[in-house]
């Protein structure tokens, strides 16, 4: 038994290991003094750093994921939580097929999605430009955005709308002053979502973007078909403190929405 | 019945005119709220998908710019060359079409049928373009030795048009031959059903690697103490968020010539000189298994955390050993979590661009890289449309047989 155990317990272990293993390498390799992709390092140093933010391309791509992500971010955010409250007001006819079609920029391989929207984007004048690559990212956050705040809708207590409609309020008012601040936190990590998700794009980015829309993907993809720099290295370790403080965002407000519509 | 009576009914109608009027107004309201979205993942993502599938089934090019031929063609039967007159057709044709300037976008249709053909086009045309005397058979077939070969007017009447199934054979390694019936591609041009085999292999293995590694880990998750299971959870979760760049980078740096491991077993005495880990199709499964692994544990832990550990004290208690308890109580509650992480991981598999794109050898590249390759390189949109559809319908086929066979309520994600 306690063999059958042991063995459990080291076979999990190694696995979480070999989760985060590549990560704990990156990280410390970006602080390298020398150029070697390997241990031991030759010394500490920001050089990696102070490349990234001299060198145009890297400064470019990286303010082109902020204004993409962001962007998209809003435009999801806001159809998908008007969405999500539209499917969670009352059951509408063919809701499942709404659903499906909502649902479908998540279940769709990327590539299909890169191809098809080039195809489609390109005769009125939208490849190549940062409109055309927020519109598609916003199209394939917008079902995260539909999902969070639905789930977190299910927590919230209906009467409360009849009692601010008995109170006076308008729809709008209701939505604004009584519901919007209980499903915030559903609505925000909604949002965060989202920008993870136009973050980490790098397919989309690769057939939809010209030149002058590098994203940061975009940019480590080019880079790592050429000789690897460490530069990469410490863009991928700056992406990955953002992730961590993405997720550790949303464990946080996920936290906050279950005790949302509960007073 | 009484006044009182009357008023009471009255009084209940109203109150149920009130409440239908209420449900209405609420409808509507649901419907405006959600018709923006709707509207823009439409018009933005589902159109373009449709047109471009529709793309797979079209074949628009050829059509306009040989419409007398194609006429001419109608009565051909497709076993010996065309008559006199078809001749004459094409020859009209071609002028026609080199004066307006149609003719390219034909002819590169055509060259994705049978390679040369382009430049049998084009060249025809500049040879034709000025007056001859005689026979229209003998000057075309002079313009150019391929119009003496059956399977050159074979590629004309394949891509008629407007619509055809040329592109979606073509993706299944066959084609019509000059009379229309079905047949296998000659075999240094099949390439798509070893394509769609290794695309498959490389999604099942690697479901199963990840099935393998990542079971006893959401079930350690899953029953472990509070802290030990929330810095395991952690550590799934943190190379789940990171990009997905950031961690083939990672593999790349890890098994480079020069990288992490050749040195590490250098240093160990194991290797005398740096071995070739990349480019390899080790590369592109060990990469892919760390990203998916996420998707496979996550559905897994929030199955197993619903089963109530008392169970298998319960099944200790009546004499069960341990491999039995698990065998026969454990695992038969955890099989929808198992079903929903292998579609999670298998159906992710199947659309992987750019992992392979980067750590795997050209014997390595999966389907998706086929559709790149078709649509930017060659720029032969009828087949890089034809694969999608075919990589959709496999997608979508799994989802949906999935959700018939198990249903998709059983599984929460975590």
């Amino acid at each position: 038994m306690s063999a059958l155990r042991l063995l459990w317990w080291a076979v999990s272990v190694a696995v979480a290991l070999f989760l985060v293993a590549p990560l704990l390498v990156i990280v410390p390799l970006s602080f390298s003094e020398g150029s070697f992709l390997h241990f031991p390092l030759p010394g500490v140093s920001l050089r990696w750093y102070h490349a990234f933010f001299a060198s145009e391309f890297w400064l470019a791509s990286l303010w082109n994921s902020l204004v993409v992500g962001l962007s998209a971010t809003a435009i999801a955010t806001a159809l998908g939580t008007l969405a999500a409250v539209g499917l969670w007001l009352a059951p509408l006819p063919g809701a499942s097929a709404i659903m499906g079609v909502l649902l479908l920029p998540m279940v769709v391989p990327s590539i299909i999605t890169a191809v098809a929207l080039t195809f489609a984007y390109a005769p009125v004048g939208l490849a190549s430009t940062h409109l055309g690559l927020i519109i598609a990212h916003a199209a394939l956050a917008s079902p995260f955005v539909v999902v969070t705040v639905g789930a977190t809708l299910t927590q919230f207590d209906r009467t409360l709308l009849r009692a601010a409609a008995a109170c006076g309020a308008g729809p709008v008012t209701a939505f604004r002053r009584v519901m919007l601040p209980l499903i915030l936190p559903g609505v925000v990590a909604g949002a965060v979502f989202a920008f993870a998700t136009s973050l980490d794009e790098s397919v989309v980015v690769l057939f939809l973007a010209g030149p002058s829309q590098r994203t940061l993907p975009r940019q480590m993809f080019a880079g790592l078909k050429d000789t690897i720099e460490l530069t990469i290295l410490a863009a991928a370790t700056m992406l990955t403190v953002l992730s961590l403080v993405l997720m550790l965002l949303v464990r946080v407000l996920s936290a906050r929405g279950a005790a949302a519509g509960r007073p | 019945m009484s006044q009182a009576a009357a008023i009471e009914t009255s009084r209940a109608e109203a109150l149920g005119r009130r409440r239908r009027r209420a449900a209405r107004g609420r409808s509507v309201s649901a419907a405006l709220l959600v018709a923006p979205l709707l509207v823009f993942v439409l018009v933005s993502f589902a159109a373009p998908i449709g047109a471009m599938l529709l793309r797979g089934v079209e074949d628009p090019e050829v059509g306009p710019v040989l419409p007398r031929t194609l006429a001419a063609l109608e009565r051909w039967d497709g076993t010996d060359l065309p008559d006199e007159a078809t001749f004459a057709a094409l020859v009209e044709d071609l002028r026609a079409a080199r004066a307006a300037g149609t003719l390219p976008v034909a002819a590169s249709r055509l060259n994705h049928d049978t390679a040369g053909l382009r430049t049998t086009l084009v060249a025809s045309a500049r040879r034709l373009a000025a007056p001859f005397e005689g026979s229209a058979r003998e000057a075309v077939l002079r313009a150019d030795p391929a119009w003496g070969q059956v399977e050159t007017w074979g590629a004309i009447v394949r891509a008629r048009g407007p619509w055809t199934d040329f592109f979606l054979l073509a993706a299944l390694d066959l084609r019509r031959d000059a009379t229309g019936r079905i047949g296998p591609v000659p075999e240094d041009q099949a390439i798509f059903r070893t394509v769609f085999l290794r695309t498959f292999w490389i999604a099942a293995m690697v479901t199963a690697i990840t099935l393998a590694a990542g079971y006893p880990l959401a079930a350690l998750i899953a029953l472990a103490r509070p802290s030990v299971s929330a810095v395991l959870l952690f550590l799934v979760l943190l190379p789940f968020w990171t990009s997905l760049l950031v961690r083939t980078a990672a593999w790349m740096v890890l098994l480079a010539r020069e990288g992490v491991v050749n040195h590490a077993l250098i240093a160990l005495g194991l290797f005398g000189a740096p071995k070739q880990l990349l480019f390899n199709r080790f590369a592109v499964v060990i990469a892919m298994v760390h990203i998916l692994l996420p998707f496979m544990v996550l559905p897994l832990y929030a199955v197993m955390r619903q089963i109530p550990p008392i169970h298998l004290r319960a099944a200790a208690s009546l004499g069960a050993p341990p491999l039995a308890a698990f065998w026969r109580v454990w695992l038969p509650q955890t099989l929808p979590g198992i079903g929903a992480g292998c579609l999670m991981v298998f159906i992710q598999a199947l659309g992987f661009y750019v992992t392979p794109a980067l750590l795997g050898g050209g014997a390595d590249q999966m389907l998706p890289y086929f559709i790149g390759f078709y649509a930017n390189q060659t720029v032969n949109w009828g087949l890089a449309a034809a694969l999608s559809l075919l990589l959709l319908v496999a997608t979508l086929g799994i989802v949906g047989l999935y959700g018939r066979l198990v249903g998709f309520s059983a599984v929460r994600t975590a």
